[in-house]
């Protein structure tokens, strides 16, 4: 059989085949460390059954879904408080109830918003409004730069 | 096959048997499904007003009162920035000829041309702003406020274009570095959203009373129910006479200013 300009043909189909399984071999092989994730917070640690709102598997994939239901509920219907399929009743704010237990956003939310590839600058941008425990101003030094600047 | 006239019912029914029970099973799955519910504590009304005693307030004006502003700007983390037009205001004072532009006789007392008067979104009952948002990101909750939802304005500006008071800012830039003390309780914003008073929304919802009506010593705030005439607002507002920003435009304000 002959194949009309089967070399660059061939060619053509070989370079392709290395693009589309380029994803599959580039990062074949290299360990990647586990993202982590630690719990040793003093309001966890203080905890004698721990838990989470719902039960950890879904908090692992479904905690966007939950904040977003719940900003609906705030922002929107004026409703505060979230009852859990369990019964227990949760205030449905990131600053006063996810925090109060998971105080180390470094060592919590980060590493596996790291470690899923999300830069943390700028996705998931949860944390340009709402604040952080221990938070410190970042740029409270700029003020005085733009009063300078203003006049 | 033959399928007889009764056969054909029988498969019927059972069909719609079974497309019932999907729908029973969807409710009994709702009712064990997590519920959202207001905190018991809530304040209730209809619709949320305020009236502002000016005469008091000035008289503790005299001693350079700013309670109530600092009180606002802590809960809500209003950024002071010095730019003047890019500043952030939720409650400030303004002079009589910029508040009331429209009842100035040029021939009124000296106090009231001199004296500041507080100003704020008066969360009309017909926000323009509100109607003309293209995201509803501005909107009005059931209890008259005049809601922001930070997550979905997309800071087009078209509700400061419409407020006839100025009650709004736009975020030109991030406000952080901005904000002396971060009050941890109280989100801050981002560049390219707008903001302004909600009647201290988030304080009403855990039945406490807005920020600067608690922090003002002099009692000059008073905050209540508009349609409930049994309320101190009624009462003050049946007992003196009042004004309101720019009524002829039909905005329906909820601020009062007892003369
Ligand atoms: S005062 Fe301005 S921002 Fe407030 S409800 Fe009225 S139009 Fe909207
Ligand atoms: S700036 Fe935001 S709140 Fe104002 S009209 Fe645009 S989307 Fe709506």
């Amino acid at each position: 059989m002959k194949i009309y300009d089967g070399k660059y043909i061939l060619i053509g189909l070989l370079v392709f085949g290395v693009l589309v399984t380029f994803p599959l071999w580039f990062d074949h092989g290299k360990a990647v460390a586990p993202a982590d994730p630690s719990i040793k917070t003093p309001v966890i640690e203080a905890m004698m059954a721990k838990h989470c709102i719902l039960p950890k598997d879904r908090m692992i994939t479904e905690h966007m879904k939950l904040l977003n239901v719940w900003r609906t509920q705030v922002v929107r219907y004026g409703k505060t408080v979230y009852v859990a399929p369990g019964g227990e009743k949760y205030d449905m704010s990131l600053e006063t109830e996810c925090f109060r237990c998971h105080s180390n956003k470094a060592e919590f939310c980060d590493r596996c918003h790291n470690y899923a590839g999300l830069d943390k600058a700028t996705d998931p941008y949860c944390f340009s409004c709402h604040v952080v425990p221990g938070e410190k101003n970042p740029g409270a030094g700029k003020v005085a730069m733009v009063h300078k600047e203003s006049k | 096959m033959d399928t007889s006239r009764r056969d054909f019912l029988k498969i019927g029914g059972l069909c719609a048997l079974g497309l019932s029970s999907v729908e029973v099973a969807e409710a009994f799955a709702k009712s064990q499904a997590s519920k959202y519910l207001t905190n018991p504590k809530a304040g209730a009304a209809k619709r949320w007003a305020m009236a502002i005693d000016v005469k008091k307030c000035w008289k503790a004006e005299k001693k350079e009162c700013k309670d109530c502003i600092l009180a606002c700007d802590w809960a809500h983390n209003v950024p002071d920035i010095p730019v003047k037009r890019q500043e952030v205001k939720w409650l400030w004072n303004e002079k009589y000829e910029n508040a009331f532009p429209d009842q100035e006789s040029e021939l009124e007392p000296v106090e009231v041309k001199e004296k500041p008067f507080l100003v704020l979104c008066n969360q009309c009952a017909h926000a323009p702003c509100v109607r003309v948002c293209p995201t509803q990101a501005t909107f009005k909750n059931d209890q008259g406020i005049t809601m922001m939802d930070m997550h979905r304005c997309i800071g087009c500006r078209y509700c400061m274009a419409a407020c006839p008071y100025g009650a709004r800012s736009f975020n030109w830039r991030d406000p952080r570095p901005y904000i002396t003390k971060i009050n941890p309780d109280y989100p801050t914003r981002d560049r390219g959203v707008v903001e302004k008073c909600d009647f201290c929304v988030e304080r009403l919802a855990v039945g406490k009373i807005p920020a600067c009506v608690e922090a003002c010593k002099s009692k000059a705030l008073i905050f209540g129910d508009l349609d409930d005439p049994n309320s101190d607002l009624r009462k003050a507002l049946a007992s003196r006479y009042s004004i309101r920003r720019k009524p002829e435009l039909g905005t329906m304000p909820g601020v009062y200013y007892l003369m």
